[in-house]
């Protein structure tokens, strides 16, 4: 059973179509690329994905389930999380603030009006763990506001990873980082265990294409290519999107 | 002083002030203030929930307000006892607040301002046009106050302590309601609904508790004011009253604890103090704001603690400067 299925899905805004007859099966455990030029629809398919907008056909499941008509809310209790390409965080909140919230969101404690937030020991401790992994326990405490670009694209990926995902989509990890920095997200994202189903959209094509098992190219909302990392960097098709001869 | 210790201190000044009040206060009148400023500083809490942490901004609450004051001395005039009739009035405003929620949580932004400033003056509208039940333009008068726990709550005394205690608890209530992770999520739908969404977070509802409890603290003030002036008429839930909890709001600091506490202390000592000295007061309103607009654009509360910061830490490196020398002398003698 694939972890993620993609039939026959159609997207347009008015007369511009974003997402054209799309299919899509990544298997549990599997690294998948999503390339593409500006506008090809990859951020759309991800909105599509994660239900923030609703296709208006064809069909999204998760090992099996179909949920293209789950609420967007309910997609992360099911095991779907993901990063956005712009970074989306609260920023009148400390790190591990951040954390918490995302730890939350799948606790029943959510809902809870009457006890303290900071003192809840196993949220406390669960969140300190999923920074430890993107190597930013050190100053957990520090407001958003008071940390570099680079941090903040790990605190994206800690607040997904603490959600313990099934599948994780990753919207651009690597834009805006600088080398180093790309460098160390490249290894927290090879850290990953495959109990976790990736999906990444990445322009960046020297760490992506280390990343990735298959590759998809997208194209005016169309998969042109898909195929294994070999086959998808020979096909003349993506020569021909990419250099445009 | 760290910002912490400051706090404290401050919480703890402001508190005993509070009990002794009118042990201090000069004449019954400025007791009676006092009075006005605690039942509206509830009002400006509730709104406070929504407006500052949800940031949802409502221009209807007066009809919330109005609805509950109304029940109060609807139920009064019908011969219902006070617990009946305050009862009634707390679950009219839950109801109404409900319905608004449902209502206007359509939107967010200006169109959530529209849609409630449009339910208000439904409601206003309905206040000054069913006569039959809210007696128009001539409003309802009450007569007498109720006795907690046989208590009469006659004097200006001992309504200024009946405020003081409701107030404390509504409060209490906010300040844990906003370090519960309920509160959190709420401040999380205010900065990243989107986000929230996509963690797992069902931001309507969340925002639909939040206009509970606003509602809920919005119909408290409201039974007070009604017990306070013993009169209710259509005025009380105008525009213009929505208008001015929402500056007490802005003016203290929204998604502030204290901030709507002190702006609506501002709001009614200069409506009801100034105003007898100074005819133009809403002139001497207008300027004011206009000044903490320009000074302390995020209210007075959050205002003050930036300067008081800044004064503490550009005295700290004045300290640190003048040590500095000495320690140079020193290391100078040495050899």
């Amino acid at each position: 059973m694939s972890a993620l299925t993609v039939s026959q899905l159609c997207k347009s805004f008015g007369g511009l179509h974003v997402t054209t007859d799309v299919n899509l099966n990544v298997e549990p455990g599997e690294r998948r690329l999503i390339i593409g030029p500006n506008g090809a629809g990859k951020t759309t398919l991800f909105n599509l994905i994660t239900g923030e907008i609703t296709p208006d056909s064809g069909s999204v499941a998760l090992f099996g389930h179909d949920i293209t008509r789950v609420p967007s809310r309910r997609r992360p209790h099911m095991g779907m999380a993901r990063t956005y390409q712009i970074i989306t965080l609260f920023p009148h909140d400390t790190i591990i603030h951040n954390v918490s919230l995302a730890l939350l969101g799948l606790s029943t404690m959510r809902w809870n009006p009457l006890i303290d937030m900071r003192r809840q020991g196993h949220i406390v401790e669960r969140g300190r763990e999923a920074l430890e992994r993107v190597g930013l326990e050190h100053i957990a405490e520090r407001p958003l506001a008071q940390t570099s670009y680079g941090e903040r694209r790990r605190v994206e990926i800690a607040m997904a990873l603490a959600q313990n995902p099934k599948v994780l989509l990753l919207d651009e990890p690597f834009a805006g980082l600088s080398i180093d920095e790309r460098h160390d997200v490249h290894k927290l994202l090879l850290g990953i265990p495959r109990d976790v189903t990736m999906v990444m959209i990445e322009h960046n094509m020297d760490v992506a294409l280390e990343f990735a098992e298959r590759i998809t190219l997208l194209h005016f909302g169309e998969v042109i290519v898909e195929g294994t990392r070999a086959e998808v960097v020979a096909d003349p098709r993506t020569r021909e999107v990419y250099l445009g001869h | 002083m760290s910002g912490m210790g400051a706090r404290v201190i401050a919480l703890a000044v402001g508190f005993v002030a509070l009990v002794t009040l009118p042990y201090w206060m000069p004449g019954i009148y400025y007791i009676n203030v006092s009075s006005q400023i605690l039942f509206s500083s509830i009002f400006a809490l509730g709104l406070n929930v929504l407006a500052g942490y949800g940031g949802l901004v409502s221009l209807g609450h007066a009809g919330l307000f109005g609805i509950a004051a109304y029940a109060t001395g609807y139920m009064l005039q019908h011969g219902f006892g006070h617990p009946v009739a305050i009862l009634t009035a707390l679950v009219s405003g839950l109801a109404s607040m409900a319905l608004y929620a449902v209502l206007s949580l359509r939107a967010t932004g200006i169109g959530f301002i529209m849609i409630t400033l449009a339910l208000g003056e439904i409601i206003w509208g309905l206040a000054y046009r069913w006569i039959s039940i809210t007696g128009g333009d001539n409003g309802i008068n009450l007569h007498g106050r109720p006795q907690p726990f046989g208590i009469a709550i006659n004097t200006a005394n001992s309504f200024y302590y009946t405020t003081l205690v409701v107030f404390l608890v509504a409060f209490a209530a906010v300040a844990v309601f906003v370090r519960s992770p309920l509160g959190a999520a709420l401040m999380g739908t205010r900065d990243q609904s989107r986000r929230m969404t996509a963690l797992g977070y069902h931001v309507w509802a969340i925002r639909f508790w939040a206009c509970m409890l606003s509602g809920l603290l919005t119909a408290v003030s409201g039974v007070l004011f009604v017990y306070y002036t013993q009169f209710i008429s259509p005025q009380a839930l105008d525009l213009t009253a929505s208008a001015e909890v929402l500056l007490m709001v802005i003016s203290g600091g929204a998604g502030t604890l204290l901030g709507p506490i002190v702006g609506a202390a501002l709001v009614i000592v200069v409506k009801s103090v100034v105003s007898g000295f100074l005819e133009r007061w809403n002139m001497l309103l207008g300027a004011i704001f206009v000044a903490i607009v320009i000074l302390m654009p995020e209210g007075l509360v959050p205002g003050t603690a930036r300067l008081w910061r800044l004064a503490w830490r550009k005295a700290g490196g004045r300290a640190a400067r003048e040590s500095e020398p000495k320690a140079v002398s020193k290391a100078e003698a040495k050899p």
